[in-house]
């Protein structure tokens, strides 16, 4: 696509079909969502998927990091899966009638990535008992309805260690979306990975209450580091807030893809999320008609969840205690979550050798200690 | 030789029939050129767009719940239009219609008030409309007292009104039970919308919306007072002179056109939704508005124009899965369609003259 | 002492683009025309702008290609506006669907590439002293032309003569007519004008204030921009002015937030739009002085010898 002519490219908003003559040799290359075409007369017949996205597939963050598991997993099994998808699905009553119709035209296998969808699976799943529900992020199941979700805290416990050993002001910044326990975690683990190689370390959080809005996203973060936080990190969707930092002279990490390439000064690694890796058991298990209803919650030690190139800059120290970090995440010796855990108003929330399994993670509603302000959500 | 436009001394009635069908051939032809010149086939795109949402009774269910809020947010915006009110904040109405409708929903479900879905349905009508009528009151009151703008004042309070409900649903309704998430728990069966057909999400809300246009279309050309709100608006000393002022009609415009907009909210929460979620509008108040222009301003054409917008955006959900068209390309086609449509309802006002000179 | 000078910074800088699309849409409403297009046109010449950019490395040049974009599609606007006649609000916003869907289209390849960038530009000498460096002279050159415009935009239209020209059409294209201008090309000049400054401020979105590009990155500023044309009651200091009360207003929320003030984030992400009703409000309670500002046939079609 580079070479596309750049006289198609300033015309672009004005000759309409310029740039669509341009956009046909694109359209070749990118994998396009599989037509529904006749299947291979001597070919058992393949497994039909199908994908819905909240956003459009190039928002370049939540979308785009699915639809590129997507494409991986299904490359893995050639012509056996056949994948399409439906972006820009809005999470309320549009969503039941576009995964109703996907059924209907004949796939056997549903993947909704959004936790706005839950409602209307619940619903159709219960109609199409030989179809396969996949929700990504919920926590309703069925007999054909299970849910996966990726342990991105412990990417944000990694990228905290780099954070905490890096901080110069002890102030770290979190430009937050919206007030979910998935966010509410990756706060939590952030600090609490800076906390554990440097205790003094707090993390101011600004909701710009958006998954997506580049703009507010860089007012998020200039006003983070005009307060003196130096290290940032975020739960949006853009690369906003890792090129305001790159622009200030600070430091921040990418979030749900790796993010380098926008700012080599200020990027200190990224969180990347690799959904591809769930995508392929799922297919596989459909293939094998070993699928049953379960609950995946997969993190680093199953590669869902990375911290992927941690900065050259970065001292060996701090190199060191990342892959320790990752490698006792691995094996199980390093817990993100873990007893004593106390809350930002004093208030023990984890009691020592207390568990914290999924259930607890997934009702956290506070900050830990050492986080400024409030929970917008909390009573 | 240049194309020349003379205005007609009365609309052409043929032409307010033909122009809409010379937009579609304009569209189809267009975008017909646009799916050809990205590799599809033209025929079985278009066939998705225009006859796939029609397909079947389930489709036309959908078809016709799609276009239940539309109807019911473009009739009280024709209103307010012809009377020279520019409420262009219908989202926000029908946002704080879907809190009212939802809140009385989850008070019922909460204290288990004995009722039945058809004894419940009056009241979340009552709800949405109070509530929808309260956020268009916030504009009438701004405009009338302190003269601001409700352009500026109408459009603030949506982006005021979706806070607000995320507040809520993150907030204090947030479902105990729902692991932090923002959604209120699930409303009981009590308050669920009768629905016209057992297994199809088409609820009785339609019908209200329908007779809303009907309503609406006896006020506006049989009332005197419907005619005087008319007046009102764009020439206030005649409607002074009529015994109506510009306050009335502005109140009464954005009163009803607040309402409507709010039992189009209602209906989506205790309708397809069940529940109250961020997500409860997909911007049909703002879809709204370009209905009601493409409606002709009249309750009729509003609900022709509902069911055309439906259509092409549940066709753009359709051609994506079944043909692989991006949505993007979807957009351009939508915004094609509605742009051919816009530019050949001149027609029907203006006569087109080839003349020699300027 | 620092952070509110930095505070002051950042308004700025966030006031900027809608200042930009806001003194565009001024010039646009004032010979009468009312573009509801503006967000979609935004979009489309961010996308225009960030290709430009992203293939010559060239802020001005992607600037101007923006400009150029948001022009061509206000010119489209303006042709079925004031030739065909058809209704500015509706065909306002279908331009700005329009305007989504294509941006959206043509911006796929663009999507998660990144821009050569540029340090923050900032002016020497000034730039180090004390509170007013921070707060006023270490801002990319766009925001201090920006300042330029309001001046620049009020001397055109108030003390040129086609600045009265224009505005005469505003209040009365009839009259204009009976006079013999040009009514109906001046207002597609005006509109494309206000085009052009729509699409200079998406470009400086894209290039400049978040050097990328992704589907829907305006997010409602075009929106913002034509609310400050009735805000600033049709003049263009009071743009300026409305674009940094409301961009002091997000930063000022941001601000607050980090401080940990105790309000619940959504409340504090109403202050602007709130902030921006009171303003009117306060400002609108004499009405006459609003009508006279008011360019008088905004919205109305115009037909010669009608």
């Amino acid at each position: 696509m580079e070479k596309r002519p750049l006289t198609h490219l300033a015309l672009g908003a004005l000759v309409a079909l310029a740039s669509l003559t341009a956009c046909k040799d694109e359209k070749a290359a990118a994998p396009a969502p599989a037509p529904a075409a006749a299947p291979a007369p001597a070919a058992a017949a393949p497994l039909k998927a199908a994908f819905i996205y909240v956003g459009p597939v190039g928002d370049a963050g939540w979308s785009f990091a699915q639809d590129q598991g997507r494409k991986e997993a299904a490359a893995k099994f050639g012509d056996k899966v056949v994948t399409s998808y439906v972006e820009k699905v809005p999470e309320g009553p549009d969503a039941e009638r576009v995964i109703r119709d996907l059924v209907a035209q004949g796939n056997k296998m549903i993947f909704a990535t959004s936790f706005g969808y839950m409602d209307a699976m619940v619903k159709v799943a219960k109609d199409f008992p030989d179809v396969y529900f996949e929700h990504a992020t919920g926590y309703q199941t069925a007999p054909n309805l299970r849910v996966y979700e990726g342990r991105f805290y412990e990417g944000a416990y990694l990228a905290g260690i780099v954070a905490g050993k890096m901080t110069k002001t002890n102030t770290l910044g979190f430009v937050a979306s919206f007030p979910i326990p998935e966010v509410l975690r990756n706060i939590n683990a952030y600090t609490l990975g800076a906390q554990s190689v440097n205790p003094k370390v707090k993390t101011k959080v600004v909701w710009v209450n958006a998954w997506f809005d580049p703009p507010k996203e860089t007012e998020a973060a200039q006003s983070l580091m005009n307060q003196g936080a130096d290290i940032l990190l975020q739960n949006t969707d853009s690369t906003a807030v890792l090129q305001a930092a790159e622009r200030a002279g600070k430091y921040a990490f990418g979030w749900d893809s790796d993010m380098s390439a926008f700012a080599p000064k200020a990027h200190l690694g990224s969180c990347v999320l690799r959904w591809g890796v769930y995508y392929e058991k799922a297919f596989r298990d459909a293939l094998d008609k070993t699928w049953k209803p379960e609950v995946t919650k997969w993190g680093v030690k199953e590669g869902m969840t990375d911290f992927v190139k941690v900065a050259d800059f970065l001292p060996a120290d701090v190199k060191k205690a990342v892959e320790d970090a990752k490698e006792g995440l691995k094996n199980g010796t390093v817990s993100v979550f873990k007893g004593p855990i106390v809350d930002n108003t004093g208030k023990e929330v984890l009691a020592k050798d207390a568990p914290a399994d999924d259930k607890w993670r997934g009702e956290v509603a506070f900050y830990v200690k050492g986080v400024e302000g409030k929970v917008p959500s909390g009573k | 030789m240049t194309l020349r436009l003379e205005p007609r001394t009365v609309p052409s009635p043929w032409m307010g029939i033909l122009s809409p069908v010379i937009a579609l051939v304009v569209t189809v032809l267009a975008g017909g050129t646009l799916f050809f010149a990205l590799g599809k086939d033209p025929g079985s795109v278009l066939s998705v767009f225009l006859l796939e949402p029609f397909h079947g009774v389930r489709a036309l269910t959908e078809l016709g719940l799609k276009a239940t809020p539309l109807i019911l947010c473009s009739v009280g915006l024709a209103l307010c239009f012809r009377s020279n009110i520019w409420n262009i904040g219908a989202e926000g109405q029908f946002l704080v219609g879907a809190i009212t409708g939802g809140g009385l929903a989850l008070w019922v479900t909460a204290a288990r008030v004995p009722l039945s879905p058809w004894a419940f349905f009056p009241l979340v009508v009552l709800a949405g409309a109070a509530g929808g009528a309260a956020w268009a009151a916030i504009v009438a009151f701004l405009r009338d007292r302190f003269h601001a703008n409700e352009i500026l004042v109408s459009l603030m309070l949506v982006y005021i009104a979706n806070l607000l409900l995320n507040w809520l649903v993150f907030g204090p309704w947030k479902d105990p039970k729902g692991f932090n998430f923002p959604q209120t728990m699930s409303f009981s069966a009590a308050t669920a919308l009768p629905r016209v057909f057992p297994g199809l999400r088409l609820h009785w809300g339609v019908a209200v919306a329908l007779l809303a246009a009907f309503a609406m279309w006896l006020f506006v050309f049989r009332t005197y007072r419907g005619m005087q709100l008319q007046v009102g608006g764009p020439a206030p000393a005649a409607a002074r002179y009529a015994g109506f002022s510009s306050r009335a009609a502005l109140w009464t415009a954005l009163l009803i056109s607040g309402a409507l907009a709010g039992i189009a909210g209602a209906f989506e929460v205790a309708g397809p939704m069940g529940q109250l979620t961020p997500y409860v509008s997909n911007g049909y108040g703002f879809t709204a508005i370009i209905v009601a222009f493409v409606g002709r301003l009249h309750p009729l054409g509003c609900v022709l124009g509902s069911v055309l917008l439906s259509m092409i955006l549940i066709g753009g959900e359709l051609a994506q899965s079944r043909v692989g068209l991006p949505s993007a390309v979807s957009g351009v086609f939508q915004g094609v369609l509605l742009l051919a449509l816009l530019g050949c309802d001149t027609l029907t006002l203006y006569r087109p003259r080839w003349s020699s000179s300027r | 002492m620092n952070e509110l000078a930095l505070l002051v910074g950042a308004t700025l800088s966030a006031g900027t683009p809608l200042a930009i699309a806001g003194m565009g849409l001024l010039v646009n409403e004032r010979v009468g025309v009312l573009n509801l297009g503006a967000e979609g046109t935004m979009l489309v010449a961010a996308v225009s702008g960030f290709a430009v950019a992203f293939h010559t490395g060239n802020t001005a040049l992607a600037l101007a290609a923006g400009a150029l974009a948001g022009a061509a599609l206000a010119a489209l606007f303006g042709w079925l506006v004031i030739w065909l006649n058809t209704n500015q609000y509706a065909t306002g916003l279908a331009v700005s669907l329009f305007g989504a869907g294509f941006s959206a289209f043509v911006g796929i390849d663009y999507v998660g590439r990144q821009l050569v960038q540029h340090g923050a530009p900032s002016i020497p000498v000034l730039r180090d002293l004390p509170f007013l460096g921070p707060a006023l002279f270490q801002q990319h050159p766009v925001v201090y032309l920006t300042m330029l415009l309001a001046p620049l935009t009020a001397l055109f239209l108030y003390r040129t003569r086609a600045g009265l020209v224009l505005r005469s059409i505003g209040e009365a294209p009839d009259a204009a007519h009976a006079l013999g201008y040009p009514v109906r090309r001046i207002r597609l000049a005006a509109v494309m004008v206000g085009g052009a400054l729509c699409g200079v401020s998406g470009a400086y979105l894209s290039v400049v204030y978040t050097p990328l590009w992704v589907e829907g990155m305006v997010a409602g500023r075009g929106w913002i921009a034509l609310a400050l044309t009735v805000f600033a009651t049709w003049r263009p200091a009071r743009i300026l002015l409305g674009a940094y009360l409301f961009g002091g207003a997000t930063m000022l929320q941001f601000h607050l937030q980090a401080q940990g003030v105790q309000v619940a984030s959504q409340f504090m992400t109403m202050l602007p739009y709130a902030a921006t009703i009171v303003v009117l409000v306060l400002i609108s309670r004499n009405a006459a002085w609003i009508r006279l500002n008011m360019p008088a046939s905004l919205g109305k079609p115009f037909f010669p010898g009608s």
